[in-house]
């Protein structure tokens, strides 16, 4: 019988989830890499035992992990072939090492982007916020940065190359953090097109490459913001995340800061799909694992208050793809409820019935086994929820 | 042989339970004592210091017979008694919580 891991990176540790099909009764594993701030795990969907995990502290700085064996053990990526442990049985490795490509050829000596006072500021490194393993390659994965950069490492993440061409395509310097900071946070590899790549970044907006890397371009034509000086800017919008459907890569979700929006042509424009929302803030999007039209977002009051509207934790669905939109509560506190849903905390399984996931701040990931219909909490009581992935086990 | 206390979270990247001892060739300083902590224990690298400017993490800091280091250039000599490992380098996170 298939099976179900929830990889879940909170602000004090990394835990794993595990249930059967049924989706009804789950073993939790962690917190691993205890009081360390875990931003993302994710597991490779060429080999499934192989996760990636960003680990992060603000005395420490960046580490990233690999387990070889579903989350059971850890290691730092780059311990020789053979050759596991120091002669003093230390685990080698070196994995954590982000560099900025500043070299003329790639990288165009890049080094500044504007600062919160409209000053340029040098491009300093500080986490990784996302982890997108290769659909194709198990020792391919890419680590979205923040300040805002793009790397990528072919050897199971021991090394790590930045793709310098989106910093450096034109519109780096005009680029600006948002509030939680410079941060690339969306990674999508075209299952199609090997070549193309989205991606975003709050406060810039959303990119896209068709040649691996080399080359960007803004895809932010149809967005909105009247928080910026010119609200139809090409860039500066503060996208929350992007999502998408296997089997359409041209289609795409967005949940922007505010506003709901799809784009039908890979990002070459975008329409508001908000529709009937209360209210159209909010962080996560995701869609069904079955049915492309299908989507799913977690309204939020506003900018200034990141928690549910009416203190009601509702996931909203749309089964056309936006603008209708049903309220799920089955489950879900219909009072009293002021906790927030972080922009990479939802996933879902691709098992039938599709298996929606989402994670709180307040430490409650909840499951659905029936496409939303009805919510039952996982855990209660973890960290705040920064990360929640889902991998569907043969 | 040189002794050094880490903080506990390096502690646990490094799967070390207690104080680490070092072989540290010539002058003991910051800079060599860090560079021996780094090759005998490579998942440290980029924790303590940075990897590019190999500046000290501004929230750690280091101290010596009571007495704080943090501020002397890299290879300014450690006191006698840490390069005879009479006494160990502390290396101390800072406080955070209220």
């Amino acid at each position: 019988m298939s099976g179900v891991r929830v990889l879940v990176g909170t602000r004090k540790g990394a835990f794993v989830l595990t249930s059967d099909g049924k989706r009804e009764r789950w073993d939790v594993s962690g917190p691993h890499f205890a009081g360390w701030e875990m931003n993302h795990v994710k597991g490779s969907p060429v080999d499934p035992n192989r996760l990636f995990a960003s680990q992060c502290s603000g005395w420490f700085g960046q580490i990233i992990q690999r387990s070889d064996d579903g989350g059971k053990t850890w290691t730092q990526p780059g311990t020789p072939p053979g050759e596991r442990t120091t002669p003093e049985g230390m685990p080698k490795g070196e994995s954590n090492k982000f560099v900025y490509d500043t070299s003329a050829q790639t990288g165009k000596a890049l080094t500044t982007h504007q600062w919160y006072d409209g000053t340029q500021h040098p491009w300093e490194f500080k986490r990784v916020w996302h982890l997108e393993p290769s659909p194709t390659d198990p020792d391919t994965v890419y680590a979205g940065v923040e300040d805002a950069g793009l790397f990528r490492s072919t050897d199971g993440g021991q090394n790590w190359q930045e793709l310098a061409g989106l910093r450096g395509h034109g519109t780096g310097p005009k680029w600006q953090p948002g509030a939680g900071g410079l941060c690339l946070h969306t990674i999508i590899l075209d299952p199609k097109n090997p070549g193309r790549i989205y991606i975003a970044i709050s406060a810039a907006g959303a990119f896209r490459t068709d040649d691996g890397g080399k080359t960007w371009r803004p895809i932010n034509k149809g967005l909105h913001s009247q928080y910026i000086p010119d609200p139809n800017a090409e860039i500066g919008h503060c996208v929350h995340h992007v999502a998408m459907h296997r089997s359409r890569p041209n289609v795409l979700f967005m949940q922007k800061h505010w506003d709901v929006m799809r784009s039908d042509n890979a990002g070459d424009s975008w329409q508001e799909v908000s529709g009937n929302l209360p209210t159209d803030f909010g962080f996560v999007i995701d869609v069904h694992a079955h049915e492309p039209e299908t989507i799913y977002v977690v309204p939020i009051k506003s900018d200034g208050e990141h928690f549910p509207l009416d203190g009601k934790l509702r996931v909203y669905r749309s089964r056309t793809g936006g603008n209708q939109w049903e309220a799920l509560t089955k489950g879900l506190p219909q009072n009293d409820c002021y906790v927030n849903v972080l922009r990479d905390a939802m996933a879902v399984d691709s098992l039938d019935k599709c298996g929606v996931y989402f994670g709180t701040t307040g430490g409650q990931v909840y499951a659905s086994a029936n496409a939303g219909d009805s919510w039952t909490p996982i855990v209660r009581d973890l960290p705040a929820v920064l990360s929640v992935e889902v991998q569907t086990l043969p | 042989m040189i002794r050094v206390i880490l903080p506990g979270h390096l502690r646990a990247l490094a799967r070390v339970s207690a104080e680490v001892q070092l072989d540290v060739k010539g002058p003991v300083t910051q800079r060599s004592v860090l560079d021996a902590l780094e090759a005998q224990y490579p998942m440290l690298c980029g924790t303590i210091r940075d990897h590019v400017t190999q500046e000290r993490r501004p929230f750690l800091r280091f101290f010596a017979c009571e007495e704080d280091y943090s501020l002397e250039p890299p290879d300014t000599p450690l006191p006698d008694a840490i390069a005879s490992g009479k006494e160990p380098l502390l290396i101390i996170g800072a406080i955070a919580g209220g």
